[in-house]
């Protein structure tokens, strides 16, 4: 007691208690927003498209192989446009769908064999969602086909079938672009492309398309995919001009071959 | 000529001029003789029991195999029946009926036609074809009848009956024609042509929803699908959405290349009537980085940073913009009614 009180005594005048109250008080709100920030790094963990690790990964995965189009800071170059802010869900669509990276240029990146797997698909996504906000990777509650398919329907005829076909079957655009077929898309897929507008698709924004409205529009999706056309073969639901080809080459051929063997003479 | 390649002497051997007829085009002096009929070739079911055995069981297994088909359409119409609530069932129910009616009647077209190719006699008879030239005794009749008509009804004589009948057949379609007259009941139907729902202040709502936009929700690179405010409960709703429908699409304002489309829009949110120009399809395949404006029926193209000017395709002229603005709330509304017709050319439109 009498140490405490001769130091609170003999501290009172000293020229260095400022300063060292001043820095006891940073020492402590520092280490303390420290342990917090860490508290929010472990809860982030749970997410792979926020972990350090992946962004990490993602990087070097990213300058190995889309740098050279899209840049060394992913903010486009004259081959390719800034990824800046196009968020982890475009990342995952056009890595995940094989589109990118691409292997040529021309009027549209098509879809192939993916040429990373889930984890990479992850790490780059992580990398560019890093780089700046934008469009995240739905939940499979969100993508889940568990909606209305008649209000979809609707929905869909209004906004995407003048493209994609009333049966998502794909259809062409100007200048050898085309809207893809939608008949193996998978709803993940399908609520990344709303919210990002790949390539020349228009973005869906949720005040456009609600979420729900979107979930409407992938159960309707979903239930094409699953139900095959009540009228038979449908030709790959192309409409007019592949039925008419088909009655012309092959019923037309039919009909003239019968004509031939009815005119022919028996041996 | 004896030395010539070919093998052909001409018949008369006097001259190579040619022969001339009445009718015929051309006779030639070597013109190849009438071949008549092909040799008859004997059948091989004309020639060997054991052919004309399998022929006939053949032509009998056809027959069967209509039976069969027959038989397995009315199985199928009881073992696969429709079920409204599942479309596979309609699928499966129509595919094994037609199945087995077209084996039905297949079966007996193929069967029939086979007996006749395989074991009816099948020698070749020629039918001459007589000239369609009546005979000079059967024209003289005929014409000898007509001029007895004439003159038993007096077709000719009496000028009064014939002229009115002329006049009596020619007007009797008139009163059809003027019946289209009813095909509308407006008093001026070119003036629905030339207006559409859209209005001064009426907000623009999302089809089909009919949710109000506000100008912030639109952002660069999305497109909107757009009718006028209380078209869903509009009577007509078709005809009026036929006319009403517009495209909304927010551009950087740097990338439009038209003062007019610039003023008519709001902050690069830009309105343009979806009816095409050419023959009135929707005109929706918007395309949001070359900013081309596609219509799917005969690829007219507009492009929508230049007033939708037309680019590509039959369309001639540029698709209506809509004025906009935004009311006190922020939604978008019309500053008034499209300031051209929309659609399709008509009679009674003026040209620009």
């Amino acid at each position: 007691m009498s140490f405490l009180k001769r130091k609170a005594n003999s501290a009172r005048r000293s020229p260095f208690a400022a300063a060292i109250v001043i820095a006891l008080g940073l020492l402590l709100s520092g280490g303390g927003y420290a342990v917090a920030s860490g508290a929010v790094t472990s809860a982030n963990a749970s997410d792979p498209y926020k972990s350090a690790a992946n962004i990490a990964a993602g990087k070097k995965l990213f300058l190995a192989n889309c740098a050279s189009c899209h840049g060394q800071n992913a903010g486009g170059t004259s081959a390719a446009p800034s990824l800046i802010g196009v968020g982890a869900a475009s990342v995952d669509f056009q890595v995940s769908s094989g589109r990118m990276p691409g292997q040529g240029s021309g009027p549209q990146m098509p879809s192939k064999t993916p040429q990373f797997d889930d984890q990479q698909v992850i790490e780059l996504a992580a990398y560019v969602a890093s780089l700046a906000p934008g469009p995240e990777v739905p939940s499979d509650a969100a993508v889940m086909a568990n909606g209305n398919a008649e209000r979809g329907g609707s929905l869909f005829r209004t906004n995407c079938a003048m493209c994609h076909n009333a049966v998502g079957a794909g259809g062409a655009l100007t200048e050898g672009k085309y809207a893809p077929n939608l008949m193996d898309s998978e709803p993940r897929e399908i609520y990344e492309a709303m919210i990002t507008g790949p390539q020349n698709m228009p973005v869906f924004s949720d005040a456009n398309l609600t979420p729900t409205d979107k979930k409407d529009i992938i159960t309707y999706l979903t239930y094409v995919q699953d139900h095959k056309s009540p009228g038979g073969y449908e030709l790959a639901n192309l409409g007019p001009v592949a039925e008419g080809l088909f009655a012309w080459i092959f019923l037309l051929g039919l009909i003239i071959g019968i004509t031939i063997w009815l005119g022919a003479k028996s041996n | 000529m004896s030395d010539n390649s070919n093998g052909l002497v001409p018949s008369s051997g006097e001259s190579d001029e040619y022969a001339y007829s009445a009718g015929a085009g051309l006779v030639l002096s070597d013109a190849i003789a009438d071949p008549g009929i092909e040799p008859h070739r004997v059948r091989m079911t004309d020639k060997s029991v054991k052919h004309e055995k399998a022929a006939e069981r053949q032509v009998s297994a056809m027959f069967v195999i209509s039976i069969l088909g027959s038989i397995f359409a009315i199985f199928a119409y009881f073992f696969w029946p429709l079920d409204e609530a599942n479309l596979d069932a309609v699928r499966i129910n129509t595919m094994f009926l037609g199945l087995g009616i077209t084996l039905g009647l297949f079966g007996i077209g193929f069967g029939a036609v086979h007996w006749a190719k395989t074991l009816m006699p099948d020698a070749e008879v020629s039918e001459e074809r007589h000239q369609t030239r009546g005979t000079e005794e059967n024209r003289a009749r005929a014409v000898e009848i007509i001029k007895l008509a004439d003159s038993e009804s007096g077709f000719s004589r009496r000028k009064l009956i014939r002229r009115t009948m002329y006049g009596a057949l020619a007007l009797f379609p008139l009163p059809a024609i003027v019946f289209f007259k009813d095909m509308t009941t407006e008093a001026n139907p070119v003036e629905k042509l030339r207006h559409t729902m859209w209005q001064a202040n009426k907000r623009l709502v999302q089809d089909p929803s009919g949710v109000p936009i506000k100008a912030a929700e639109v952002t660069v690179g999305s497109a909107f699908h757009v009718i006028p405010e209380g078209l869903i409960e509009a009577d007509h709703m078709l005809g009026e959405k036929s006319k009403a429908a517009v495209l909304l699409v927010r551009l950087d304002p740097q990338d439009i290349h038209s003062a007019k489309e610039a003023d008519w829009g709001y902050e690069g949110i830009v309105a343009y009537s979806k009816i095409c120009t050419h023959v009135g399809c929707p005109v929706a395949l918007y395309e949001q980085h070359t900013h081309h404006l596609l219509c799917p029926c005969h690829q007219s193209t507009f492009d929508i940073t230049n007033d939708c000017a037309v680019v590509f395709g039959p369309a001639t002229r540029a698709l209506p913009q809509l004025k906009i603005g935004i009311d006190a709330e922020g939604y978008l509304i019309a500053k008034g009614d499209f300031e051209e017709p929309v659609g399709p050319s008509f009679w009674e439109r003026k040209a620009n």
